[in-house]
């Protein structure tokens, strides 16, 4: 029996109509085989749209669908279940992407409705091919593994523990917190940063929903939406969690004390080998660095901090540790990392005492940092003149070309606290003011009118003339090259992604977008989500983002794992692969090529074996079998060519 | 019980396949006693003429060897089709244009100009290449015309039977005609040989490992006991047609993929290129270049029997469509 195809041609308002003759691809669709209806409508993807759909379904008795319109990605999931609320099978239905892979791409006119044809046409000659296949259903584990303790992570965490489930919070430092710990003011209230983070920290350790791992690092991950096992390995912290009371008798005998330039001071300050960060970290509990530990390092010390010790809770023989977990969702929250402005000469950092970096000054305005908050240049002297420059690194075709989100309203704040602090003269030098957030245009009114001076251009040379620490920019909207003399210069650095983010995004078989930060499903309606089912994104590791963005991205992710764990159950797509054995000679072309180390072999029948569970339906296996005995459903050889014979036919 | 009466014939062909026939050793005097040879080129001499003055259908069995890449190939073709009760491609050229199919990467006239021009050893100063006619004072001479395109057996006539192999094992001829006498047939279109893939029946060991170079075969001494792709030098085993009994493996010497594609395959040539693609061991793009670089002629390497017969076929002509 032949199929009885109907084709929706999408006008989508005039995004597609403005460049394709919808009604010519409509009526031509008519006229081709196994056609029964064929038409055109403004938005398919409408109420209206739909019904139209399922009334010509009902109308010829339609066994597929096509819908020319926009990218499957987009209403993929919309019409397939047009069809299944008319009782068809969803996977009955093709979509022709008339919109993304042509109006968008073409100009207006013949060739462009000519496109549009030959991508409808394939549409229909592979739907003829399609079967009616079904998702089938898995349990989700009602438990959720975050990754990183930075705010995203912390707020991601403590909304999934206060309904109730449970959490492991793994944290690749000793201690939770992130960049927000470090900070010291937030904008635009100028709220003090420890103190709205400081108690969510706390609560994150005191929550039994709540499984804190710290120096910990996810090493593996396997299984499937609802049903992740994830191994974690913790680098030994020679200090007994349990015991430690954070006393810090250990930090002060420790022979290195003060010695070793303090990662939380971003090197402004000083700390032992054996430390606790600052004062309110969690856990409050030492950690022993082991490259700057004289007796890790070098075997060679009195261990005064072990003395020291009143509850015996150094152990300088622990060792890594490995935990298997086994969660339903997966949130990422891996944060960021700050540009190096040492890389570009230009900014003189690293090469002049008195250029610092953002997070710096947020270390020397902060009470609890190197300098008990004061401001003062590396002589101890008040700083007179004070340079913030924007875009180091970002904005910059030679560094990184995305915008970092933060750094406008940070040099704001800087400005606000420099005048606050000093009275100094505050010179910024920008490019574009982006201010665009609740209360922020306010905020930088404000801190105009506080006197600091904003200088349109981005400052292209930090330099020292006659020993003077000079700026030297172009003035865009004077219209004049400018030399200003300062004591000193803040280099507002850009974010970008994470040293290691290329591997965490093949640990969670993620991607990661043209600016290395991780690519989300769908950069309008599907921010949280990414193309692993079950795995989220939380905060800076998707892109750069202030904190008020991080937090109700960071719930957004809760929610979706909360969705997954109150259904119970998560729908798998039936597209997958599977190995004809009779056809299989037991190459081991596909094994270790799968992404998702689903393929296996049977020794005894000497052929190649699919999980069905762990299988993504990828097709990279039944690209690389060079006999044809894999076949992705949905994606066969006979649906894939009726594809490619209707885009070539004339 | 009558004797049949069976021919064999070569078209574009080296003469490995009619001497594999040989190779049957004292079974071919088993032939002479169930058959009578009515025509054989390379081992007796009847004409054409005598073929043509037969009822069609009066051979049993015809052995068709080589390709058909001229006229004389293409007209003995299609008379032993209609004189033969059986057809068998016999070889890997009849089956899917074989080496000669190679030539399918040129044309008539680059391959006349190769051959009869070019080279350093061409002593032609009156430039002569092959022409299908050709007058002379005593009148004119014809050759069989040269084709810009060397095609398969089936290509150009109705095929019973397939025997793959450069040059065909003789226990699978013996086989087909061990088949035929007792009257025993296959389904029509069977192809007399594995129906799987070479690796199915290799001894050697296969773990899926992956390889940072290619090497020429030249320039390794292969292990005898580990799959001979995973020692980084290109076998065509993955995409080709089994059956053979390994013979290439056993010996220490790659598969050059001579039984074709297996049953229903797309393409033999793609097939093996993205089973190699899958071996490689990286996934650094500029590494990845590198090491395909290493492939030394891939299209006749992948193609090396089954260009004729596969998706491309030949290479595109300027002002083709």
């Amino acid at each position: 029996m032949s199929e009885r195809i109907g084709v929706f041609v999408c006008h989508c308002g005039t995004n597609i109509s403005s460049v394709v003759d919808v009604e010519q691809v409509a009526k031509d669709a008519g006229g081709w085989d196994n056609v029964t209806v064929a038409m055109d409508y403004k938005y398919m993807c409408s109420d209206p749209g739909q019904e139209l759909i399922q009334s010509k379904i009902k109308e010829h008795n339609l066994t597929r669908v096509v819908v020319a319109a926009c990218s499957p990605r987009m209403h993929g999931p919309t019409f397939k279940k047009t069809l299944e609320r008319v009782g068809v099978n969803g996977y009955l239905m093709e979509m022709a992407n008339i919109r993304e892979q042509c109006a968008w791409t073409s100009d207006p006119g013949e060739l462009a409705t000519e496109k549009a044809t030959a991508l409808t046409r394939a549409a229909v000659k592979r739907v003829n091919f399609h079967q009616p296949i079904k998702e089938s259903e898995v349990s989700v584990n009602k438990a959720t593994l975050v990754v990183g303790a930075g705010i995203a992570g912390i707020q991601t965490a403590l909304q999934i523990a206060s309904a109730g489930y449970p959490v492991y919070l793994v944290e690749k430092e000793a201690y939770i917190g992130g960049h927000m710990a470090q900070f010291d003011k937030t904008f635009p209230t100028m709220d003090c940063s420890a103190c709205v983070l400081t108690p969510k920290m706390v609560d994150v350790n005191q929550d039994p929903n709540i499984d804190l791992f710290t120096n910990s690092q996810v090493v593996g991950v396997e299984g499937y939406v609802g049903n992740f096992k994830v191994k974690v390995r913790t680098e030994p912290r020679y200090v007994n969690l349990k015991t430690c009371t954070g006393c810090g008798d250990c930090v002060s005998a420790c022979v290195m004390k003060d010695r070793i330039p303090s990662e939380f001071d971003e090197g402004l300050g000083k700390r032992s080998a054996i430390y606790i960060p600052f004062p309110q970290a969690v856990p409050l509990k030492a950690v022993v660095d082991k490259e700057s530990c004289l007796f890790l390092a070098k075997g060679k010390c009195k261990q005064t901090c072990i003395e020291a010790c009143q509850v015996n809770a150094i152990n300088f023989q622990e060792e890594e540790k490995f935990t298997e977990l086994e969660v339903g969702s997966i949130v990422l929250a891996t944060g960021y990392k700050l540009f190096d402005p040492s890389i570009g000469p230009q900014w003189g950092y690293g090469l002049y005492d008195n250029v610092i970096t953002g997070i710096q000054f947020e270390r020397l305005a902060n009470a609890s940092g190197p300098t008990g908050g004061k401001l003062v240049l590396k002589d101890g002297s008040q700083p007179q003149r004070v340079a913030i420059m924007h875009c180091i690194g970002s904005r910059d075709e030679n560094y990184y070309a995305h915008c970092s989100r933060v750094c406008c309203m940070s040099s704001v704040k800087f400005a606000h606290q420099i005048k606050e602090k000093t009275g100094a003269e505050v010179y910024e030098f920008y490019i574009d003011m982006r201010c665009f957030g609740k209360q922020y245009e306010e905020f930088y009114n404000r801190v105009q009118e506080e006197g600091v001076q904003f200088i349109r251009g981005k400052g292209s040379e930090v330099v020292e003339v006659d020993g003077q620490l000079t700026v030297r920019a172009e003035d865009t909207l004077l219209g004049v090259f400018r030399e200003i003399p300062v004591d000193m210069v803040i280099l507002n650095n850009a974010l970008i992604p994470q040293e290691d983010s290329d591997q965490v995004a093949s640990l969670f078989g993620l991607c990661s977008g043209e600016d290395g930060f991780f690519l989300e499903a769908h950069i309008k309606l599907a921010p949280v989500n990414t193309a692993v089912d079950g795995v989220f994104l939380a905060g800076c590791c998707q892109s750069p983002k202030d904190i008020p963005d991080t937090v109700a991205q960071a719930s957004a992710a809760a929610a979706q794992a909360l969705s997954a764990i109150a259904l119970g159950k998560v729908k798998l797509s039936p597209v997958r692969a599977a190995v004809e054995a009779s056809r299989c000679s037991g190459c081991m072309s596909c094994v270790n090529i799968c992404p998702y180390g689903a393929v296996g072999f049977d020794k005894e029948q000497k052929v190649s074996v699919i999980n069905q569970a762990l299988c993504k339906g990828c097709g990279t296996c039944g690209a690389a079998c060079p006999t044809g005995a894999i076949t992705t459903s949905h994606f066969t050889r006979e649906q894939i060519m009726a594809q490619i014979e209707g885009v070539c036919a004339q | 019980m009558a004797k049949l009466k069976l021919a064999v014939y070569w078209g574009a062909a080296c003469g490995g396949c009619d001497v594999s026939i040989l190779d049957l050793h004292e079974k071919i005097l088993k032939i002479g006693e169930l058959a009578d040879i009515v025509l054989w080129p390379l081992a007796a001499d009847p004409k054409y003429s005598d073929i043509e003055a037969m009822e069609d259908k009066t051979i049993d069995l015809c052995l068709f060897n080589g390709a058909v890449r001229n006229s004389e190939n293409l007209e003995i073709a299609e008379l032993l089709r209609r004189k033969s009760k059986i057809l068998v491609s016999l070889g890997s050229c009849a089956c899917f244009g074989g080496i000669p199919g190679l030539g399918n990467l040129f044309n008539k006239k680059e391959i006349f100009n190769s051959v009869y021009l070019d080279r350093e050893f061409n002593a032609n100063e009156e430039q002569i290449v092959p022409k299908a006619k050709v007058t002379v004072p005593e009148g004119e001479l014809t050759l069989p015309e040269f084709y810009n395109t060397v095609s398969s057996l089936e290509q150009v006539v109705d095929v019973d039977y397939f025997i793959p192999g450069c040059p065909p094992p003789p226990d699978l001829l013996w086989k087909a005609i061990e088949a035929i006498v007792s009257g025993n047939l296959p389904p029509k279109g069977s192809v007399i040989a594995g129906d799987k893939a070479l690796c199915h029946e290799c001894p050697r060991k296969r773990e899926g490992r992956k390889v940072k170079e290619f090497k020429r075969l030249v320039d390794v001494i292969l292990d005898e006991e580990i799959c001979i792709l995973e020692q980084g030098v290109v076998c065509n085993g993955p995409a080709t047609r089994g059956g053979c009994g390994a013979r290439c493996v056993r010996a220490n010497i790659p598969c050059r993929g001579c039984f074709g594609p297996i049953e229903d395959a797309l393409d033999q040539g793609t097939q093996l290129l993205s089973a190699i693609a899958s071996t490689i061991d990286s996934d650094n793009p500029e590494e990845i270049k590198k090491i395909t670089d290493q492939l030394a002629d891939p299209a006749g390497t992948f193609y090396r029997f089954s260009l004729p017969v596969s998706m491309l076929k030949r290479r595109k002509e300027e002002g083709e469509e």
